[in-house]
């Protein structure tokens, strides 16, 4: 058995329309795991005992966890709530949550590297907690933790072929249906492989590049 | 049917489990020391062979290579069970983790200690395996630890190559009770009790080697 050129550029717009699936699901998915882990990371900071108690302990659940069956549970156990979630938005949501519990511990140290100074100068100044978090702390504990908060968007966007599982038709998903159809599955699925391929290490490249830029401007 | 009576047809894919994040961790661990040293050679065309294999696997994705090896590689005559074919997918994945972990461990290992392995007139060989890697080795477990439980979730991915494992006893178990959130909640508490466990054995090990190690630097 070859490989055909012809059937792999038969197949390629399709998976191309299906990666923006992909890559919507990745954009969504990271913007809920941005805000729901500063969530967690701010419970775990200024919250009162318990709550700092089960926001540590959910956190450690959701990282030990695999991420395919958190997708099952959502898209199984919501409807029994009375909420049905599109295949897509169950998706997107157990991405969110499984991602949060990653960039929680990354926001956690960015914010531990903020010298105590800060802290310091901010109450010397008169300003309450509110105006200390968001003009003093975290303008400062962001911008450092950025490359790792792009690594682990592009560990999301290789987990989404796992939303597959839940019918989602992203890229491994038309793939497979595509393989179905034609009984081929070799080009689809070696073209979804190359795909990812490109895209991750583009994004990785990008990263990179950002980490440097970032550094010089520290330095300046 | 009582909570109860699901764990054991839900431990019965323990096994699966475990045998694929054991028989995948032997192969990472293998793969991981090999290429992360390749990478570090100073012959051109293995560290490029090294740098192939480590950024093809860790720039797809894991589920995409398991179904490659599963229904696109047969078409090239080679024929792999689901458990060989899910050990040696999973144990590539994270080896290619494990890699970077080896390298960046045994470069973190201080020029001197080298320069003073060369000054003994010690082999290459002698010189990686008595100076260099047990030190790595200390430096290499936390990282290593994470990627364990990395490799722990991602055998999940095996129920969708038709392998029994706890995730797809928890699909059937779903199927024959319709006791959804029972059933899933009960697999993903079987989930984090073995990352606990084996996190536990990590942190002990850890202790373990580097009292070793202070005992053998004090002496």
């Amino acid at each position: 058995m070859t490989f055909e050129w012809q059937f792999a550029l038969e197949v390629l717009p399709q998976l191309l329309l299906a990666l923006r699936v992909t890559v919507l699901a990745t954009v969504f998915g990271i913007l809920l795991a941005a805000i729901l882990g500063l969530v967690w990371t701010l419970a775990r900071r200024i919250g009162a005992a318990p709550v700092a108690f089960v926001a540590r302990y959910s956190v450690e659940f959701v990282r030990s966890t695999p991420l395919l069956v958190q997708i099952y549970f959502l898209f199984y156990v919501a409807p029994e709530f009375g909420i049905t979630l599109s295949p897509f938005l169950a998706g997107v949501i157990a991405l969110g949550i499984h991602y949060s519990a990653y960039l929680s511990e990354v926001y956690r140290a960015g914010i531990d590297a903020v010298p105590k100074g800060q802290w310091e100068a901010a109450k010397a100044l008169n300003l309450g907690p509110a105006d200390t978090w968001r003009r003093v702390i975290i303008p400062q504990a962001l911008p450092p933790v950025l490359p790792a908060m792009g690594n682990y968007l592009i560990a999301m966007f290789k987990d989404t072929p796992m939303l597959s599982a839940i019918t989602v038709m992203e890229l491994l998903q038309t793939a497979k249906v595509v393989g179905a159809e034609h009984f081929r599955y070799l080009e689809p699925l070696t073209l979804v492989g190359v795909l990812f391929l490109l895209l991750s290490l583009g994004s990785a490249a990008l990263v990179r590049w950002g980490e440097r830029r970032f550094n010089v401007a520290a330095l300046r | 049917m009582s909570l109860f009576e699901f764990i054991p047809s839900l431990l019965s894919g323990l096994g699966v489990t475990l045998t694929l994040t054991g028989g995948g961790a032997l192969v990472a661990v293998v793969l991981a020391w090999l290429a992360g040293l390749a990478r570090l050679s100073h012959f051109g065309p293995l560290r490029l062979a090294a740098a192939t294999y480590v950024e093809t696997f860790r720039g797809t994705s894991a589920l995409v290579q398991l179904y490659w090896f599963f229904y696109a590689l047969p078409l090239f005559g080679i024929e792999l069970s689901a458990t060989a074919t899910g050990i040696i997918v999973l144990g590539l994945n994270i080896g290619a983790y494990g890699a970077e972990v080896v390298r960046g461990a045994v470069l973190s290992i201080d020029r001197g200690q080298s320069e003073a392995a060369a000054a003994l007139n010690l082999s290459n060989l002698k010189r990686l395996w008595i100076v260099i890697a047990p030190q790595a080795l200390l430096r290499m477990l936390p990282p290593a630890g994470n990627l364990l439980i990395e490799l722990l979730k991602s055998t999940a991915l095996v129920s969708l190559i038709t392998l029994n494992d706890l995730t797809f006893r928890g699909m059937l178990l779903r199927a024959e009770t319709l006791r959804t959130v029972e059933v899933f909640g009960l697999l993903l508490i079987i989930y984090f009790c073995v990352a606990q466990v084996l996190t536990l054995g990590l942190h002990a090990a850890e202790r373990r080697l580097s009292k070793a190690w202070h005992l053998e630097g004090a002496r």
